[in-house]
């Protein structure tokens, strides 16, 4: 059994590679990438990828998938449908559920359902402290052992400096990076949205810029304490990106990422109280959308990733300050960062790194990649081709989006994991 | 003059002309409580329910009177003896009353935006009676309409607000109000509670009161809200009501025929001296006294679409 995909522009910024050709999938592997291809065997699938672009699965190293304990939310199973539905094939799951991931037998219980019944490939990141309490260090080295590919104690940082060095110092041996969710909770002060001119209008709370920024100076700070890589979540603020940069150019093992909506959208999606333009960090204004691309595009942003965050419709349509933070990000995640390149911002190259190899190395997994012999995770879309994103029409359990409507391009239309077909728009 | 608005959510999104339908509706109204028999049977047979997810005495009493006035029925509904408590969402108790027939919603609310929640949700009628720190255009009509009584227009008129901008639902209305209406309005207070922002919003901002008050024609006090967290904001009351409380001293600074406003309720010695509050120049009681009519006007308006 194989899989044949004929005539795609196949892009692989791991082994720079960019031409029309052929692959041929054979097993879990990739066999061979070359001009022509024929059909080895009559049983193989052939997928016409004419026109289209054929590039590793994008893998989302920020995730949340509410199971165990928020399944009316989002499962593994469905988050996983909705990542094959937007071109990943792998997805990293932050540890905030309930029971929060912070021992070995949580992370054994997502990957044994990740197994039975996920499409793509799951890899859990475990709590830096128990319960994400801020208090005590979680099992850090039995998740490791039984998976974690990182720790981050995401949308609750670690409040205590002096707990975070802990956590940095005794994480390093077991080779796995510490990702922040950078934030200053004393200046973010109970806010809901972005501190501005609009949270002043709308006369809700602000968080400020310094917040996370005050944040990212202290992890960074740490980070070059400890020698653990950092990797710095969802990146929203000029500061923060300003300060990554510094940090990177002293030789800092820093890392950070962007989601679509803070390279994409400012706070004054928030007017009409617009819950699903709530997310922490919040929207900013356009001059950090500004800064962040900019650093997208000199390489200070290192990976897109979407913080998929999935809530039910009943939890969103509620009073601003009472709606949960968060918005889900898998299936609008590729049509948003080609907007980018269709704004000669980035090239279809550097995107798609940014959502492959780049990500996959820094939590250190054998993917993103289409060299003959690895494992052949596949995403085969066609970035020209508009579509009309329909929160109807998702596969994840929940349609918090503030994106509906939006006419963008790029559709997928197959997605390949371990050589199997889990995705196909036909 | 027809009035197009299906709610009155706040001032920030009224125009200026609609702004002025309100005032000369309310003026009619001023004159129905001048009558022996304060009422009109304009709203016989509407349903209007009182929605009050935060306490308050002044704001329901006006509202409930200015809608027994317009002959309505009128139910009322807070939240402590409310399902509320049971976990039902706002859009549902909503739903409820609208059920039962109610077709104009007055909701106060501790959280801003809460009455847009609503609109966007329900067929009936919404007006805002307060929404956390947004707005509470009632109040700011109120004060503009006995402005314009007072000093026979708006325009041009300086007008200074002072204390905890950054949590005043009033302070946010009137800036947008009086800013429509063409006066200039200055607010004073500490560092902390008049962010730089208002500034955008065509505010002039100062820190000290003794300047700010330079010939102005209006003063509105705010209160100081001890329930809404005001007091981590500055040291304390003592020094608050040093550097901003207003006195005889302070007053004579402004223009001589200034007129000093003030929401309520008063907090005696904080922001005002009692010399003052008690004062021929305060119009206080007046503004209460015209908030019936005003009120009248915005149920009235908002149920018929257009005014008298």
């Amino acid at each position: 059994m194989g899989v044949l995909i004929k005539n795609g522009r196949v892009i692989d910024p791991s082994q720079s590679l960019d031409m029309v050709s052929d692959v041929y999938v054979q097993g879990d592997r990739v066999k061979e990438i070359s001009k022509r291809i024929d059909t080895p065997r009559k049983s193989d699938t052939v997928i016409d990828a004419s026109g289209q672009v054929v590039s590793p699965g994008f893998v989302d190293i920020h995730v949340h998938l509410r199971e165990p304990g928020y399944e009316h939310k989002e499962t593994i199973k469905t988050g996983c449908l909705a990542a094959a539905a937007g071109g990943f094939t792998s997805i990293v799951c932050m540890p905030n559920t309930n029971p929060i991931n912070d021992n070995a037998s949580v992370t054994e219980y997502i990957l044994l359902k990740a197994r039975t019944e996920g499409v793509v490939n799951v890899f859990p990141i475990g709590a830096i402290t128990k319960g994400e309490k801020g208090a005590e260090l979680a099992d850090i080295g039995e998740m490791c052992e039984a998976g974690c590919v990182a720790i981050s104690d995401d949308g609750m940082p670690v409040t205590d400096s002096g707990l975070m060095r802990k956590a940095m110092e005794y994480v390093r041996p077991f080779g796995i990076p510490v990702i922040t969710h950078a934030e200053d909770i004393g200046l973010s002060s109970g806010g809901v949205m972005n501190e501005g001119f609009t949270s002043t209008e709308l006369g809700l709370r602000g968080i400020p810029a310094a917040s996370e920024e005050v944040g990212v100076v202290r992890d960074i700070i740490l980070c070059e304490l400890t020698g653990t890589p950092l990797h710095i979540c969802h990146v929203s603020t000029k500061g923060s990106v300003r300060l990554i940069r510094a940090a990177k150019k002293r030789g800092a093992k820093v890392t950070a990422e962007a989601t679509p909506h803070h390279f994409t959208l400012t706070d004054k999606e928030v007017y009409g109280y617009n819950t699903n333009a709530k997310m922490n960090p919040p929207l900013r204004t356009q001059e950090d959308v500004d800064a962040i691309i900019e650093g997208i595009a000199d390489g200070t942003i290192d990976v897109i990733a979407t913080d998929h965050a999935p809530h039910s419709q009943d939890e969103k349509n509620v009073e601003f300050d009472l709606a949960p933070f968060g918005i889900v990000g898998l299936e609008t995640a590729l049509s948003l960062s080609l907007e980018l390149v269709e704004k000669g911002i980035i090239t279809l190259d550097e995107m798609i790194k940014k959502l492959t190899i780049v990500p996959s190395e820094i939590v250190g997994i054998e993917r993103g990649t289409l060299a003959p012999g690895s494992i052949a995770d596949l995403v085969v879309f066609d970035p020209g081709e508009s579509r009309t994103i329909d929160p109807g029409e998702f596969s994840s359990k929940s349609r918090n989006t503030p994106f509906s409507g939006w006419e963008l391009k790029g559709v997928v239309s197959n997605t390949i994991v371990s050589g199997k077909v889990v995705f196909s728009r036909n | 003059m027809a009035f197009e608005k299906k709610h009155i959510l706040g001032l920030g999104e009224l125009s200026a002309e609609e702004i002025k339908i309100i005032l000369d509706t309310a003026e009619s109204m001023k004159e129905i409580s001048t009558r022996d028999v304060k009422k009109v049977p304009t709203l016989k047979g509407k349903t209007v329910v009182n929605l009050f997810f935060e306490p308050s005495t002044r704001t329901r009493s006006s509202f409930e009177i200015a809608e027994k006035r317009l002959s309505a029925d009128v139910l009322n509904f807070s939240a402590s003896q409310s399902s509320v408590v049971k976990g039902e969402s706002l859009v549902d108790t909503a739903r409820n009353f609208e059920a039962m027939g109610a077709s104009i919603m007055v909701i106060r609310h501790g959280m801003s935006g809460a009455p847009f929640v609503l609109a966007r949700q329900i067929n009936a009628s919404v007006i805002n009676a307060g929404d956390g720190s947004h707005e509470h255009p009632s109040q700011a009509l109120i004060d503009i309409f006995t402005i314009r009584e007072k000093k026979g227009g708006i325009e041009g008129l300086n007008v200074l607000i002072v204390g905890d901008i950054l949590n005043s639902r009033v302070a946010r209305s009137n800036i947008f109000g009086l800013r429509k209406l063409g006066a200039n309005v200055r607010i004073v207070g500490p560092a902390t509670i008049v962010p730089e922002y208002f500034s955008e919003m065509g505010a002039e901002i100062f820190y000290s009161l003794e300047h700010a008050i330079e010939n102005v024609d209006v003063v509105i006090m705010l209160r100081v809200q001890s329930e809404r967290k005001t007091l981590e904001y500055f040291p304390s009351l003592r020094e608050y009501s040093g550097l901003y409380g207003l006195t005889r001293e302070k007053l004579r600074l402004a223009k001589k025929d200034v007129i000093v406003m003030h929401p309520g309720p008063i907090n005696r010695g904080v922001e005002l001296t009692s010399e003052i509050a008690d004062d021929p120049d305060a119009v206080i009681l007046e503004q209460v006294a015209n908030g019936i009519a005003v009120r009248m006007a915005m149920i009235y308006l908002v149920a018929l679409g257009e005014s008298l």
